[in-house]
């Protein structure tokens, strides 16, 4: 019968079915030391799709795994699926295959091939949940794959430097792919997505990698939202991207020599809303990114807020607060074709007569002495001289070297509370 | 001789913490500090701001008071010299009255907004970072208590005397940076770097800035721009040399005084 | 008794001392006169310590005394316009002396009885008046019973009842075998008070012995002339 339906439905659909039928004439199967079955290798030959194999605890060093059928992997008792340094642990050649409750470890170095610790390779509707990933070169790989939750797992290593570490999750050419909840630390790259699209990313912690908390390349509408990216070479990444929607994250203490807490490099289309950047070297970093706005972030103690290169367009920057930042914006020239809006700048010193909450006079974020570092960057040993401050305030009483290109027009007196707004009046106004 | 030293400095103490200034001077510290603190939503910010206060105050009010002082008493220097005590032991004995109580006034004015901050739970106080700026301001203190005394003990004259200390908080406080900004500048074609950091540190105004900006995290933003700058500022060496620095600043100029009033006629 | 040899000071351009040689005996009061910058300042300055001298030596009690600070131990000076730290009172500044100087050995209590000094003792020395200040200025410079005295202008403020008791002490201090050294822009108290006389112009000494020679050379009996026909003379 099986085979009769695999023939008449595509795969997909199978696995669906598969799925919803299973508890009706799947077996399940139990792994442990001291089991008839005593290891997963057997436990894979005698399985069949839509079987459940229980792993009771155990420490199991297989060499490399792979599972080319549907079926549902559980862990009791947290059982270790040991790579030794040297194999790639699970290579997942199958649909709807969900793997819970394991613990990886030790997926070897390789510079040939990325050796993950759970690969999955051309699946649909897998399942990675509650797992723990120690100390492997890669931790989650899904290749040319879709429909995946990735949820609650803890995935830390022990990365040092870009050429010996791999990265905690990587997709690659994969799509609606949701990564939730997950811990990940010290890879080189925290999450990775190359050729991804319509994914979510949501209320994960990344931090500490050797590279990026997150990192889109080449990827198509995704989304996200409510994640902390901490201590990181760039707290995210978005590079050659499109329709990135990028809300409620935290971006933070991503500070070193050039450190960012967002990044991105030739994008398009993207939206950046109701984050928080706090301690980054750099807040924003934008190179070549275009269209994209920018509404309600609060910027604080960052060493620059946001550094807009002039090849950057059509970028909107409305109701963000800008707070205790060394430098509120800056930039390589005196074009710009982005505007400014709305914002709160704590360095904004104008009135506001007619008392609407709006400042009087423009403010131009962009100070004369962040022009000067940006120009001659030994100046930087200059910042918080008297002789700087009373340069920026002449400057910003009488402007004459300030880009007026860059000018808020409508800056607000006040702190903006837009956490207590129900809704961005940009997303009506847009 | 030891014993006169201590001698000496207790009567100046005692002199000046009865004296209405001192005690204004800690007043005024206090309320700009408790005001950038309770004022602004973050003590970082605050601190910072406390940097400007180290850097452009407390230099011109230590000149100024240390000049005060050293004029109103020189009539008391007259009498102890008549005493059997040496010299050495008087102007030592003064300088440290002067300077340490001086440093007393920044410290309590600072430290302790500070303290009643944290201990009203009304935020996270950053220690380290506070404890930098006590240093640095008692260290900006002491240097410019004897170079007032310096400026005071080589002129008679006490008009003169204010011109020239206020010309010289003017000089290392703007015209430095100037000059320094303008060597940045005009010789951005060479390799300047480490010039840069050898004349930040031959100026003790911003030797003290340094040091700060580098324990507010700043050193980060410096390397983003320079690798030596990373390399030197932001390692232990870079601090511990600007440290040596900033007390060779102290030493020097008090050194020169004590010379100066060595041969001094009362 | 108090000496000084070939002493030369000279301020810039001005020749304050040109070689003074001079003695001021045990037992006497020696007067310094002579007109504005004639050098007297710098000489009295000199043996305390307060100038240093270009050259020449300066020996008090036969003990050098340049650059040597314990010699001031043996010296009671009362300056012109005595001035004390302001915050602190009549009584502080006292025991401050007394603690750079070791144990007083006169009687403070009858010194200060003497001068008149009780009332002001807790009083913080910037309400003094001129003449408070300077009895204190006189407590302190008899306190420690120094063998030499020098006094700038002593009675300078003082009110004529204490400045006839203050006289009358420095009298009796000299009949006690001390050395006295006085200035004093008073002719008629320097007659009452001094037994020898240094008569200073510009930084030379012009004549130096008893008040007897000096009335003797100049033929005249009054002091205030005398000093007058010597100036005239020069």
């Amino acid at each position: 019968m099986w085979s009769s339906l695999s023939a008449a439905f595509p795969r997909g659909l199978l696995v669906a079915l598969v799925l919803a039928l299973a508890p009706a004439g799947a077996k399940t199967l139990t792994v442990c030391p001291s089991c008839p079955v005593r290891t997963l290798k057997e436990a894979f030959a005698l399985a069949e799709d839509g079987d459940t194999v229980v792993v009771d605890g155990g420490h199991y060093a297989e060499g490399n795994l792979v599972l080319d059928k549907s079926i549902v992997l559980l862990g009791k008792n947290l059982p270790v699926l040991d790579g030794e340094g040297k194999y790639e642990i699970l290579t997942v050649k199958a649909d709807g295959v969900q793997i819970r409750g394991f613990e990886f470890r030790g997926s070897g170095v390789n510079f040939i091939k990325d050796q993950a610790a759970v690969k999955m390779v051309d699946a649909e509707h897998c399942v990675i949940e509650n797992n723990r990933f120690v100390n492997n070169f890669f931790a989650i790989y899904l290749e040319k794959s879709r429909h995946c939750m990735i949820r609650n797992n803890r995935i830390v290593s022990n990365a040092e430097n870009e050429n010996y570490s791999g990265n905690g999750i990587h997709l690659w050419n994969s799509f609606d792919v949701d990564i939730v909840g997950n811990y990940v630390a010290r890879h080189r790259d925290g999450i990775y997505l190359e050729f991804v699209r319509d994914s979510r990313i949501v209320n994960n912690v990344s931090e500490d990698h050797v590279r990026y908390g997150l990192h889109f390349m080449f990827s198509e509408d995704n989304l996200f939202r409510g994640n902390v990216f901490r201590r990181s070479g760039a707290g995210v990444a978005v590079m050659y991207s499109k329709r990135t929607r990028m809300e409620e994250n935290r971006f933070e203490y991503n500070w070193g020599g050039a450190s960012y807490g967002l990044l991105l490099k030739d994008i398009n289309d993207s939206d950046i809303r109701r984050n928080v950047f706090f301690k980054n070297t750099v807040g924003i970093y934008a190179d070549g990114s275009n269209r994209t706005s920018v509404y309600a972030n609060d910027f604080v103690q960052n060493g620059y807020a946001m550094r807009i290169f002039a090849n950057s367009m059509g970028m909107i920057f409305m109701y963000n607060n800008f707070l205790g930042n060394t430098f509120d914006v800056a930039t390589n020239s005196t074009e710009s074709y982005n505007s400014y809006l709305k914002n709160y700048w704590d360095k904004y010193e104008g009135y506001d007569l007619d008392k609407n909450g709006i400042g009087d006079v423009p403010y131009r974020p962009v100070s004369l002495f962040s022009l000067v570092v940006e120009n001659y960057p030994q100046a930087l040993v200059l910042l918080h001289s008297p002789l700087v401050q009373f340069m920026d305030r002449a400057e910003r009483i009488f402007p004459v070297f300030s880009p007026k290109a860059i000018e808020d027009d409508q800056p607000f007196m006040f702190r903006i509370l837009w956490s207590e707004w129900k809704n961005l009046p940009s997303d009506t106004e847009r | 001789m030891r014993g006169a030293v201590y001698k000496i400095f207790k009567y100046t103490l005692f002199d000046l913490l009865r004296s209405r200034w001192l005690g204004s001077y800690a007043i005024l510290v206090g309320l700009m500090t408790a005001g950038l603190l309770y004022l602004g939503d973050d003590p970082t910010q605050a601190a910072v701001s406390v940097l400007n206060l180290v850097i452009l105050v407390v230099p011109l009010v230590s000149l100024v008071l240390g000049l005060m002082y050293h004029y109103a008493n020189r009539d008391f220097a007259l009498l102890v010299l008549t005493q059997p005590v040496p010299r050495g032991s008087v102007y030592w004995g003064q300088l440290l009255g002067l300077g340490l109580s001086l440093t007393g006034a920044y410290l309590s004015g600072v430290a302790v907004p500070f303290a009643a901050y944290g201990a009203l739970g009304m935020g996270e106080v950053d220690w380290p970072t506070v404890g930098m700026l006590l240093f640095v301001g008692a260290m900006v203190t002491l240097v410019f208590s004897s170079l007032a005394l310096f400026v005071g003990v080589s002129n008679d004259e006490r008009v003169r005397a204010l011109g020239i200390a206020i010309a010289v908080w003017f000089v290392l406080t703007f015209v430095y940076d100037s000059l320094l900004l303008a060597f940045i500048i005009l010789a951005q074609a060479y390799p300047i770097d480490r010039w840069v950091i050898g004349i930040s540190m031959l100026n003790p105004v911003d030797l003290a800035r340094v040091l700060v900006l580098l324990h507010l995290d700043t050193a980060a933003l410096m390397g983003y721009t320079g690798a030596l700058f990373r390399k030197f500022l932001g390692t232990g060496l870079g601090t511990a040399t600007a440290v040596l620095a900033l007390v060779l600043w102290t030493v020097v100029p008090a050194v020169l005084a004590g010379r100066v009033f060595a041969r001094k006629d009362f | 008794m108090v000496r000084v040899e070939e002493l030369t000071k000279r301020y810039g351009a001005l020749e304050a001392l040109k070689g003074v040689t001079a003695e001021f005996p045990a037992g006497k009061v020696t007067a310094v006169v002579g007109p504005n910058a004639s050098g007297k300042s710098t000489l009295m300055k000199s043996i305390l310590g307060l100038v240093v001298p270009d050259g020449g030596r300066v020996y008090v009690l036969g003990e050098p005394a340049l650059k040597n600070p314990r010699v001031r131990a043996k010296i009671g000076y009362m300056p012109q316009d005595p001035r004390f730290p302001e915050n602190v009172t009549v009584r502080e500044v006292i025991r401050w002396i007394e603690e750079l100087r070791g144990r007083p050995k006169q009687d403070l209590d009858e010194l200060l009885a003497y001068f008149g000094l009780g009332p002001h003792l807790e009083q913080p020395t910037r309400v003094l008046s001129g003449g408070t200040r300077q009895k204190l200025s006189a407590v302190l410079a008899f306190l420690f019973d120094p063998e030499v005295l020098i006094l700038d202008e002593p009675t300078a403020g003082l009110d004529p009842l204490a400045s006839s008791r203050f006289k009358d002490r420095v009298a009796a201090e000299r009949d006690r075998g001390k050395t006295v050294i006085l200035t004093s822009h008073v002719m008629s108290e320097l007659e009452e008070l001094a037994d020898r006389l240094v008569f200073l112009l510009e930084g030379e000494v012009v004549f130096a012995g008893d008040l007897e020679e000096l009335r003797a050379k100049t033929g005249e009996e009054r002091l205030e002339r005398a000093v007058a026909s010597l100036m005239e003379a020069s």
